[in-house]
């Protein structure tokens, strides 16, 4: 500052400081209307906190925006496609451009679906962009969840965000099939089929939901009009609605980082929203909308003109749902045909339990996930810095082992293609499948966790001994040596910047305390040695000097050059606090 | 070192860095190093006509499509390898996709070259409220409390909470005629019935045309449907296609097992089932003529024909439903009654169990 | 025609002879038979030449399909065509299934089989025509079956848009259940498989649904007109002839593939664009 320094409430003197900047002519001609606004809403008063927000860049945190940017193309070419779909089942002969079809009855919206498909310039571009949309969609937010549970993401304080993706999850699968099934084809018919029995098949309420979804006996001529309406309106609303919470909840706690130099829990250290974030999010946006665009050109997706208008009596060989709905076309498959009948009435569990009891387990066990976790961590302070996924292997372990469980579920819906692809048979496979959904999800754990642990002990030995730098000495013995180069102080800093969650001992200390509570505080023990008692711990203080000594590459361990005398960590039972 | 993290947020705090806790202390942020685009002017301009480029692709690749919009017929084909596709749909979205790309890329690409890019460094604030802000909150709802006279009247606050559950009541209510209710009456004029009744013929799907017995062959699957189907049309013709669908099969009848309550339903080895699987309802056409096994593609469900439609794999619970036939005055084959099971998915209100012969 | 006809010329005796005996009592049948012949001769000069067929009625043909069948056939369905229904070799019987089922089977190299196994894959075939009819004949003469049709059959001639689109229903109601929806095959239990459809000849695809070959059902003629299967073949031509109107056909496999590209290309290549989106880049120093 060239002039004296005014004190902080003269104002004349701040207005004087700031500075005149020469505006280029966008924002001379932005000037005027942005006034009006100002003086209307306080456009400077709502932009101020977010102008210069701070985002953290990894590619793995734009995930959940492949997601967003995606939904923002459902909405826009959605709203195409209204302007011309026709959401009825009345009856018509099909007089369209498309030959092999000609003089045909169907419904009106297999019809209307086959003009955007043929007469409308654009129209296929857009069913197909928008179908493609809505897959990558799903995949996205299913990737993206992913990686928030493999990197903790979900502690406190964002449980009540996790929650919302898992709505968000449940909403976009059920958005997806709705609507696929809007155009009446033999395919999506044939999934409308069996939603039906499905339905009818839950114990006590089965025919009256049937009946109730479907206004009468299948298929009647309500569920395209009412599928439309959840499919535009209900779920898109809802949809919405989480979104905008999400993203405030964002906002509001900050995007968490990885763990690195500089950033500690209470920091976060990225590129403000303008201009970098902006630009780059912009851009994706951009590239998101132009590749679900390019996969609208050249890559066909559900042609509805080959399948044909939905007939109840016709069905094609290798009929299997959209890919999200693989999971439960699996369960459905691979379920035993159990059927209990008790007194007058039929228990049908070959249905009820793949169908609704698979869906409810895995969104179910997502949801409940964060909670479990803090339960038997006992930890309640905030997290903002990331877990790298070795850190915690039995977390690690569960995710992988729930996605292994996931995929057996996945090839089960498929088992008829795997069978004609890999010449194997059909029943092979199934009963193979069978089994291997509950055995490999437990292998699958097993060779994770250990996995996760021989990467701590990499770590570990990076820390202590340094960087392989592949230069061998020979010593006069004859012995050989790798020399090891000490790592940075920032990768040192990184790969110790997590906490040593401890595995604890049975309580001892119990006095003052209910059965109940004992019995509780003892089982939430045993549930944190499953969990860490493998886990290696973080290199102490003194760990690190001896080694550093040993390889006689001193490290400077603080800032000023000296080596405090430093305690060994002691290991405390944790007593039960009160 | 204890950093002062309450930015903007007086009275806050996050937990510090805490030198014990951490074996290595935090070095700070790294030294920020410049990019090339950042030294070498050159590499700058260079930077600068590619973003230029991009942006300047997009106009023309918008023109384009307008253009493609107009002047390529719907009929175009491309004949490219792999790609025998519709001309205007691919180069509708290869005009529009790429400007958007490019455009995407453009400004993707100056953030990454030419955008100042140190990094900053922002504050975090509990996420809890801060204590004065919970001790204001407390204070006055109690004075709100107070000030609305409900901790004296009572009264008012349990009406108020009857009233708020009941007037949910209508709401639910007037979903009642969301479709007709199932009860054992509606059922039994619905799912427990279909249009086959005594000597309605059976007949070929699709050309609707009547069939002889020695029209058939060993090894022979015909798609049929009730010769009365054709009377109905829209949706009740679907509602009734979709419970009255059978298929008529012939076997050897030495190759089959045919229980003897079963024995006049079938005309010489010729034995009509429903087409209708009874997990949850796709019509089943895949039949093996030498193994007599029925499968239905959707989830596996394999069904005997050579053996009252028991079933062999997969998860249907109850045997396929047997339509009786016999041939009438003209020789073509018609239905005795309508089916005695009612054919599709099982349902709880009906017990499933004596359904095998 | 031999009227009586006085000649006083010296064509002597012959004729003599055979107008004497007019009133013979063998005269009229004998004349019968000298008329029928001489109408046959004249028809077997006129007519066409038939194509190679099994002429059932050709025992020459049958004796060497007989020796064809011994050779290549007998070890699994006996010397007579009776079958073996027991032991590791199997073959069905033969009786019945006609020459048009020799052809399907010969011609696409089905038949005969490598090695026992639940279904004969295609594979290429060492027969001629004139050996396939040979064949045909033989097994014809086991018992009537089916005969191979004529071209007029199984070629999709002159079919409007609405006898394709007939055509289309009737192969989503009859074949897709096992084919698929564009006739790109399906799984059947226990390691069987229905082939896909795409490019196969249209005498082929007759013949498939005329004579149910193993576990495909039949659909004889008489349920399934002539007609019907024309229109079935000719909606086949017109789908594999109709370029993907949408772009690449992704194999016809429906949504499974479908997902499989959603992941790889859709997810995979963002996922790529997000890594150089955030990536620090090349720094100078």
């Amino acid at each position: 500052m060239a002039e004296p320094a005014a004190t902080v409430n003269d104002e004349t003197a701040v207005q004087a400081q700031t500075p005149k900047k020469e505006l280029g002519p966008v924002f001379k001609l932005a000037g005027g209307p942005t006034k009006w606004l100002d003086d209307r809403i306080g456009v400077a008063g709502l932009s101020r906190p977010f102008l210069r927000k701070v985002f953290p860049d990894h590619w793995s945190f734009l995930l959940g925006e492949i997601a967003l940017y995606s939904f923002i193309v459902l909405i826009l070419s959605g709203i195409f496609l209204t302007i011309w779909f026709k959401p009825s089942m009345s009856e018509i002969e099909y007089e369209g451009s498309y030959e092999l079809l000609r003089g045909l009855q169907m419904s009106e919206a297999f019809a209307s679906t086959l003009n955007i498909s043929f007469d409308i310039r654009g129209g296929l571009l857009l069913r197909q962009m928008h179908h493609w949309a809505a897959a990558v969609f799903v995949a996205a937010m299913l990737t993206h969840s992913l990686r928030i549970f493999f990197t903790g993401a979900f502690r406190k304080p964002r449980e009540i965000n996790w929650l919302i993706g898992v709505a968000m999850l449940t909403l976009g699968i059920i958005n997806g099939f709705t609507g696929y099934s809007l155009p009446d084809d033999l395919l999506s018919g044939t999934g409308l089929r069996f939603v039906d029995g499905l339905i009818r098949s839950i114990p006590v309420i089965g025919t009256w939901a049937e009946f109730f979804t479907f206004a009468g006996e299948f298929p009647g001529e309500l569920i395209i009009p009412r599928l439309y309406m959840v499919h535009i309106l209900l779920v898109p609303a809802l949809l919405l609605g989480l979104i905008a919470a999400h993203l405030a909840l964002v906002v509001y706690h900050k995007h968490t980082q990885y763990p690195g130099p500089g950033r500690v829990t209470g920091n976060v250290v990225g590129y403000p929203v303008f201009p970098v974030y902006a630009a780059k999010a912009g851009g994706f946006f951009l590239i998101v909308f132009g590749v679900l665009t390019l996969m609208g050109a050249t890559m066909q997706i559900n042609p509805v003109w080959v399948f044909g208008p939905y007939n109840p009596a016709e069905i094609t060989a290798g009929s299997q749902p959209d890919w999200y709905m693989g999971f439960v076309e699996g369960g459905i498959r691979l379920m035993p045909n159990w059927e209990w009948h008790i007194g007058s009435t039929t228990w049908s569990w070959n249905v009820a339990i793949p169908g609704l009891g698979l869906m409810g387990l895995f969104f179910g066990l997502m949801a409940i996930y964060p909670f479990v976790e803090a339960w038997v961590t006992g930890d309640k302070s905030e997290h903002h810095i990331l877990d790298r996924p070795r850190n915690n292997p039995t977390r690690t372990a569960f995710g992988v082992a729930a996605m292994t469980g996931y995929a057996m579920l996945w090839i089960g819906g498929g088992n008829d293609l795997v069978a004609t692809q890999f010449h194997v048979s059909l029943n092979s496979v199934t009963y193979f499948l069978r089994v291997a959904v509950f055995v490999a999800p437990v292998i699958a754990f097993l060779v994770t966790k250990r996995i996760c642990i021989g990467l701590q002990r990499s770590d570990r030995d990076r820390m202590l001994h340094g960087a392989e730098s592949g230069i061998i000495d020979r010593a006069p013995s004859g012995k050989y040596a790798e020399r090891h180069r000490p790592i940075s102080e920032g990768e040192a800093y990184t790969l110790t910047q997590h906490e040593d969650l401890p595995a604890l001992l049975p309580a001892t200390d119990t006095d003052g305390f209910s059965v109940k509570e004992i019995k509780r505080e003892q089982r939430r023990r045993k549930a944190t040695r499953f969990y860490f008692i493998d886990t290696l711990r973080r290199p102490t203080r003194a760990e690190i000097e001896e080694a550093a000594h040993h390889h006689m590459h001193p490290m400077h361990l603080s800032g000023d050059g000296e080596h405090h005398a430093i305690e060994a960590e002691v290991e405390e039972e944790h007593h039960l606090a009160k | 070192m204890s950093e002062d993290t309450s930015h903007g947020h007086p009275g806050t705090e996050v937990a510090t860095v805490d030198e014990e806790r951490y074996p290595v202390p935090d070095p700070g942020l790294e030294e920020h190093l410049p990019r090339l685009t950042d030294v070498d002017e050159k590499a700058a301009d260079r930077a600068t006509r590619q973003v230029a480029t991009f942006f300047g692709l997009v106009p023309i690749l918008s023109i384009g499509f307008v253009v493609v919009y107009f002047a390529v017929p719907g009929d175009a084909w491309v004949d490219f390898g792999p790609l025998r596709a519709n001309s205007r749909n691919l180069l509708l979205g290869l005009t529009f996709g790429l400007a958007l790309l490019f455009l995407g890329i453009g400004a993707v690409h100056w953030a990454r070259k030419l955008m100042d890019d140190k990094e900053m460094i922002d504050y975090r604030h509990s996420a809890a409220s801060s204590d004065d802000d919970k001790n204001y909150v407390l204070t006055e709802l109690d004075k709100v409390v107070d000030e609305s006279k409900i901790t004296r009247r009572k009264i008012i606050g349990r009406t108020l909470l009857a009233a708020l559950a009941t007037i949910l009541l209508p709401m639910i209510v007037g979903l009642a005629d969301l479709g007709p209710w199932p009860t054992k009456k509606k059922r039994a004029e619905t799912i427990e019935r279909t249009i086959w009744a005594p000597g309605v013929r059976v007949v070929q799907d699709v050309t609707f045309k009547p069939i002889k017995p020695e029209d058939i062959e060993i090894g022979q699957l015909i798609n049929g449907e009730p010769a009365n189907l054709q009377e109905l049309h829209g949706s009740e013709f679907q509602i009734e296609k979709a419970k009255a669908a059978v298929i008529v099969v012939r076997m050897d009848p030495n190759t089959i097992t045919i229980p003897p309550s079963r024995e006049g339903w079938q005309i010489g080895g010729i034995l009509c089932y429903s087409k209708i699987c009874t997990h949850v309802g796709c019509p089943i056409s895949l039949w093996e003529q030498q193994t007599h096994h029925l499968l239905c593609p959707c989830h596996q469900s394999t069904f005997d024909l050579g053996d009252a439609g028991k079933v062999v794999f997969g998860p249907a619970a109850r045997p396929l439903p047997q339509l009786p036939i016999t041939t009438d005055a003209e020789g073509y084959i018609v239905a005795q009654r309508d089916f005695l099971v009612p054919p599709g998915p099982s349902y709880f209100e009906r017990d499933s169990r004596h359904d095998s012969p | 025609m031999f009227g009586p006809h006085l000649h006083q010329d010296t064509r002597g005796i012959r004729v003599r002879l055979l107008s004497s005996r007019r009133r013979h009592p063998a005269a009229k049948a004998l004349l019968l038979v000298f008329g029928l012949f001489m109408m046959g001769a004249l028809y077997s000069v006129i007519a066409p030449p038939a194509q190679v067929s099994a002429d059932t009625g050709n025992s020459q043909q049958i004796e060497e399909g007989k020796a064809l069948f011994a050779v290549g056939c007998a070890s699994c369905h006996g010397l007579n065509g009776e079958g073996q229904t027991s032991g590791t070799i199997q073959g069905p019987p033969l009786a019945g299934v006609g020459a048009a089922a020799v052809d399907f089977q010969v011609s696409t190299g089905r038949m005969p089989m490598a090695k026992p196994g639940e279904q004969a894959p295609v594979k290429p075939n060492r027969y001629s025509e004139e050996e396939i009819a040979a064949l045909g004949a033989y097994v014809a003469s086991l018992g009537p079956g089916p005969a191979i049709p004529e071209p007029a059959e199984y070629t999709p001639a002159n079919l409007s848009a609405e006898d394709l689109a007939r055509g289309g229903e009737l192969f989503r109601t009859n074949c897709s259940a096992c084919h698929n929806f564009e006739g790109a095959g399906g799984a059947l239990p226990n390691g069987k498989y229905a082939p896909p459809l795409i490019g196969l000849d249209h005498k082929r695809l007759y013949l498939a649904m005329l004579t149910g070959p193993q576990q495909m059902p039949v659909f004889s003629d008489e349920v399934l007109t002539p007609e019907d299967k024309r229109a079935i073949i000719g909606y086949l031509d017109s789908l594999h002839e109709q370029p993907s109107s949408g772009g690449l056909a992704l194999g016809g496999l429906g949504p499974v593939s479908e997902g499989l590209w959603a992941w790889i290309i859709g997810l995979g290549s963002l996922i790529f664009f997000a890594m150089w989106i955030a990536a620090k880049g090349v720094k100078a120093k």
